[in-house]
């Protein structure tokens, strides 16, 4: 490792500053850099050339010049110290502590980038968590290992839903609770608040890792923040056997940092100009969910990110749908019904959601019960835009069944508040109960058997 | 030997590079990373590199290997799990670890396994490229049929008999000019050159996948191309994995280009336990999976599905039907843009490189049913499917386009259907194949003599579905006359009770297409029933109430063996009810 100093910095624009006549430096080599001023910040090599190398700066330009701004070279990647210390403690976005207490003691330092997870190591997720929400248990099953955004827009509750879930979720029958990395990327200090409160009140503190970037702190720094707290994620989950679950929020706002720094490039853009690379960058923080074989920790991720404009065909949501095995989705609508929380159901899904439920996992009718609860509920939906325009009195006696259980559906089994934690016996016992306002010939997709055996009960 | 003289993202240009090929391959820097040379102008060239290029350092070598990217072809091949360049990642784990590192190297297939090898030739026979010069088990399913590699020809000199590994020579051979050629049980060759064959063949044989919605409505030809695109979330895994599982191809090539780890591991997981109908034997004994994540670098992606498609020409050559599955077609063009935009290319529509619809264009292409090499006329085939995965679910965007003008069916997936767990979600109204008419033929002699008129039926019924519920939408399904409630009916049955087929059930999960026929023919009896009982004065509502509805809507779940008997007795509920009406 040989540290290497110049000042012969020819270019500073936007978050890039370009170094000329430099001498074997780096891919992705770490920069210090010193303003005139007496500043110090953080770079990172984007381009490498033998003479030149371009930097993206991660606190901003401000105060750096061409004449006599100091860049040194580290001759590393970036990397972070991490160790299980760093439970309960606060960092900032760049992986220094904020919270006044002393530096860690570092156990080992990794690449921030991490290495992809050889898919013959892997372990299929298949055991289910309890998250306490019914339209995520009982209709979007999250399982320990997997990656579910919640995609919210602006307005709405979705910090609420992040914390009763951080709060609420465990693996049933299992000792030992989940262990939290949470990563705040540009959310301002009001919504970073009140994650710390609703932290402190379940005195869970000691239990979680905090990386906050705000609104107001730098924006490229933002690229990196995922990147420590999947890094400090895995350490704790393979190396320690933790199971943790990761918070990462706001998605949006990391990738318009990633647009930011494209745009400097001059790259060519893909969509709305975000990067062409876009879905390979957010691949290489969401892929970092999972398990492997042979270990007894995972690492269970819930991005959040607002959909702008509340447009799910957004790239940002769009990629984001891509890579996560399936999505939360919330809904305007159901928001201005004061239902919390206001989870959508029919653009949710959970793709490792048949693995983790049935006989032995939750419950034997679970696949059935949910899979005639969303046939029942989609119908109903429609037949509420029928009635708007043709009323009620041409529907047959069928189709009032169908709109009433919508209504109940979205009133009592999503409807439930943030202080309510449902057991997955709750929520499948009140999905029953609504099923029942059916005739059994109409429950299709129901095994007989199960309709024997908890129907009209 | 060259140096490096830039390193971007996965690009690196390097100089000193005078005399490289394009399309060579080379090593990178002191951890010899491999890449693979795109582009040269003058002394430079620019390579896309298939690892993580972080800590490469301008002034590192780049050494040239004086052959293009290869693949290894020879028994071994099946069951193994490859990333996108060929190699095992089981190796990779023991070598590295549960992470995949820089630099590994690992053989692509065993080169210390002996196999059995039974000759099929004797000293003195005259030989051509592609002749079959000896047989190895592969699997228990596939004999591996070892072949005269291309352009070389000759005289038998010698054979043996025995146990060897891939590199031990088999067989001698000397051409006319006396030269001799060594023969064993691997080839090498090079990716992107689609391996020679005599001529292609029409495609009238189907690919029968027991998936109802494909089989009966749209169904795909052995040889044939198929996409299938979609949003996320309305199943184009899903639908891969069932194909993967289900389709009557000899040989399977799945490549995962670009898509989740957890998915690979579901079908690593999966396929060694999961059974051939036909052999009863584990699914993985047919196959091989290439699966670069989309975590792993992006220029192996670009390469992976070369990779498969060489693979699956491999066995088509031996004279076996094989069907390449690529899930996402998408993740591969966008790998393409990546690199291009890397090299300053000017770009074509949002942002894809202009020779887009070239490449998706020439890889389809290497599908088809084909007389093979070789002095005896053998046939096998190359059926491809890939998945495409549309941004926003828009299937206007070019990859989505430039995938539909160069293959023969359509599956599109829909997100409204998928929404209400309608799946496969594949739309009855949009999708299409034009293998239809070359199909027909096979349809009538193999499974039924009206096969095509019940399809056509079926299809009107949907049809006049959709414009019905236009007219419902507006004034109620009141308004509508009772022979048209009847065809709202029948049309929910055929939607419900015959396209929605649950992969997840073990009997729903394959359905024989003998098993389909019936199925369509019930439900048509039952609409022929209805009519003649609505004719006869009875109350349409009472008629959606009939018990035989409850079992048309059951008979899925019936299995095979059984279901004759079901069918039977379905039949005669629509008759009696009909009489009844009758009296």
């Amino acid at each position: 490792m040989v540290v290497k100093e110049y000042t012969s910095v020819v270019e500073v624009s936007g978050p890039l500053m370009i170094v000329d006549n430099v001498r074997n430096i780096s891919y992705g080599e770490v920069v210090e850099i010193e303003t005139a001023g007496g500043e110090r910040k953080t770079g990172q090599v984007l381009d490498a050339m033998t003479d030149k190398a371009v930097v993206q700066v991660f606190e901003g330009t401000t105060g750096l010049d061409t004449k006599n701004t100091k860049a040194r070279f580290l001759g590393e990647t970036m990397k972070i110290s991490v160790s299980v210390d760093m439970l309960g403690r606060i960092f900032d976005g760049a992986g220094r502590p904020i919270d006044g207490k002393s530096e860690i003691i570092p156990e080992d330092r990794r690449n921030i980038e991490g290495y992809p997870m050889n898919p013959a190591s892997r372990d299929f997720p298949k055991e289910f968590i309890q998250t306490g929400v019914s339209a995520i248990d009982g209709m979007n099953t999250l399982v320990r290992g997997q990656k579910l955004p919640i995609f919210s827009a602006a307005g709405l509750p979705h910090n609420d839903l992040a914390a009763q879930i951080a709060r609420q979720v465990k693996v049933p029958g299992k000792e030992g609770d989940f262990a939290i990395v949470f990563a705040a990327m540009g959310i301002t200090s009001g919504e970073y608040h009140f994650f710390r409160s609703e932290f402190e009140k379940t005195g869970a503190l000691e239990r979680i890792v905090s990386f906050i970037n705000l609104a107001d702190d730098p924006t490229i720094e933002r690229i990196i923040t995922p990147r420590l707290a999947l890094t400090t994620a895995e350490f704790l989950a393979y190396e320690k056997g933790m199971d943790i679950l990761v918070i990462l929020t706001d998605l949006t706002n990391y990738c318009e940092a990633l647009r930011e720094v494209s745009a400097a490039r001059e790259e060519v853009p893909g969509r709305r100009g975000y990067p062409g690379y876009l879905y390979t960058d957010l691949s290489m923080s969401y892929e970092r969910a999972g398990r492997i074989k042979g270990k007894p920790g995972s690492i269970t991720q819930i991005p959040i990110l607002t959909m702008p404009g509340d447009d799910i065909t957004h790239p940002i949501p769009d990629l984001t749908g891509y890579i996560t095995e399936g999505q939360i989705v919330l809904s305007r609508q159901l928001h201005m019904k004061e239902i919390f929380p206001p989870i959508d159901v029919l653009p949710c899904l959970s793709r490792l959601m048949n693995q983790g439920i049935g006989k032995g996992r939750t419950r034997e009718d679970h696949r059935d019960v949910s899979n005639q609860m969303y046939a029942v509920y989609s119908e109903g939906r429609d037949l509420r835009d029928l009635v708007a325009v043709v009323g009620e009195e041409a529907l047959t006696e069928r189709d009032l069944k169908f709109l009433e259980f919508a209504e109940r559906f979205e009133s009592e089994f999503i409807n439930q508040g943030s202080a309510d934690d449902r057991t997955i016996e709750d929520t499948l016992t009140l999905g029953w109960d609504l099923l029942s306002v059916l005739p059994e010939r109409d429950l299709k997709r129901i095994d007989p058997k199960f309709i024997k055996a908890y129907y009209n009960k | 030997m060259g140096k490096i003289s830039r390193i971007a993202g996965s690009l690196v240009e390097a100089e000193g590079m005078r005399g490289s090929m394009m399309y060579e391959l080379v090593k990178i820097g002191e951890d010899r990373l491999i890449g693979e040379v795109i582009k040269l102008v003058g002394d430079t060239a620019s390579i896309q590199v298939y690892e993580d290029t972080t800590g490469l350092t301008p002034g590192e070598p780049v050494d040239l290997t004086g052959r293009s990217l290869s693949v290894e072809l020879g028994p071994g091949v099946l069951k193994s799990i490859y990333d996108g360049v060929q190699r095992p990642l089981d190796l990779i784990k023991d070598k590295v670890g549960d992470f995949i590192t820089r630099g590994v190297v690992v053989s692509s297939i065993d080169k210390v396994r002996k196999w059995d090898f039974v000759p099929k030739v004797k000293v003195g026979d005259m030989l051509s490229a592609g002749d079959i010069i000896g047989e190895v088990k592969e699997t228990e399913v596939i004999t591996n049929r070892i072949m005269v590699p291309h352009r070389v020809s000759g005289i038998v000199e010698h054979i043996e008999d025995g146990r060897f590994n891939v590199t031990e020579t088999v067989c001698v051979l000397k051409d006319d000019k006396g030269k001799e050629h060594d023969i064993m049980g691997m080839q090498v060759w090079p990716v992107r050159r689609p391996r020679p064959f005599k001529r292609k063949l029409e495609c009238n044989i189907p690919l029968i996948s027991g998936q109802r919605i494909f089989d009966t409505f749209f169904p795909l030809a052995k040889g044939g191309t198929a996409a299938i695109p979609g949003g996320f979330g309305t199943g184009k895994t899903v639908s891969q994995h069932q194909l993967a599982k289900w389709v009557d191809a000899e040989v399977i090539i799945y490549v995962g280009c670009g898509e989740r780890g957890n998915e690979m591991t579901e079908v690593l997981d999966e396929f060694p336990h999961l059974e051939d109908p036909k052999t009863k034997l584990p699914l993985m004994e047919r196959t091989c999976l290439i699966a670069n994540t989309s975590n792993m670098p992006v220029a192996a992606r670009e390469a992976s599905v070369y990779t498969g498609i060489t693979l699956a020409e491999y066995y088509r050559d031996m004279g076996y039907n094989t069907a390449l599955m690529a899930d996402s077609t998408s993740r591969w063009a966008e790998a393409m843009r990546e690199i291009s935009g890397r090299l300053e290319e000017m770009p074509g529509e949002e942002g894809y490189p202009a020779y887009l619809a070239s490449r998706l264009a020439e890889f389809y292409e290497r599908s088809g049913r084909v007389v093979t090499l070789g002095s005896e006329d053998r046939f096998g085939s190359i059926s491809v499917i890939g998945a495409v995965s549309p941004p926003g679910g828009d299937f206007s965007e070019p990859v989505t386009q430039n995938t539909l003008r160069v293959t023969h069916v359509f599956w599109a997936l829909d997100a409204k259907l998928a929404d209400r767990r309608h799946f496969p979600s594949i739309n009855w109204l949009t999708s299409y194949s034009l293998y239809l008419d070359e199909l027909t033929g096979w349809f009538k002699k193999e499974v039924a003599e009206d096969w095509f008129e019940m399809r056509v039926e079926a299809m009107t019924i949907l049809q006049k579905e959709s414009e019905l519920m236009e007219i419902v939408q507006l004034v109620g399904p009141d308004a509508l006359p009772e022979r048209e409630r009847i065809i709202l009916d029948v049309a929910r049955m055929i939607r419900e009770d015959f396209l929605q087929q649950n992969a997840f059930h073990d009997v729903d999960t394959y359905c024989s297409l003998e098993k389909q026929y019936k199925m369509l023919s019930a439900i048509r009896s039952f609409y022929a029933g209805a009519v003649t009982a609505l004719d006869a004065g009875m109350d349409p509502a009472k008629i959606s109430r009939l018990g035989v509805v409850d079992r048309i809507a059951k008979m899925k779940y019936v299995p095979e063996d059984k279901f004759d008997e079901e069918f039977k007795g379905i039949i005669k509920d629509i008759d009696q009810f009909k009489e009844r009406t009758g009296d």
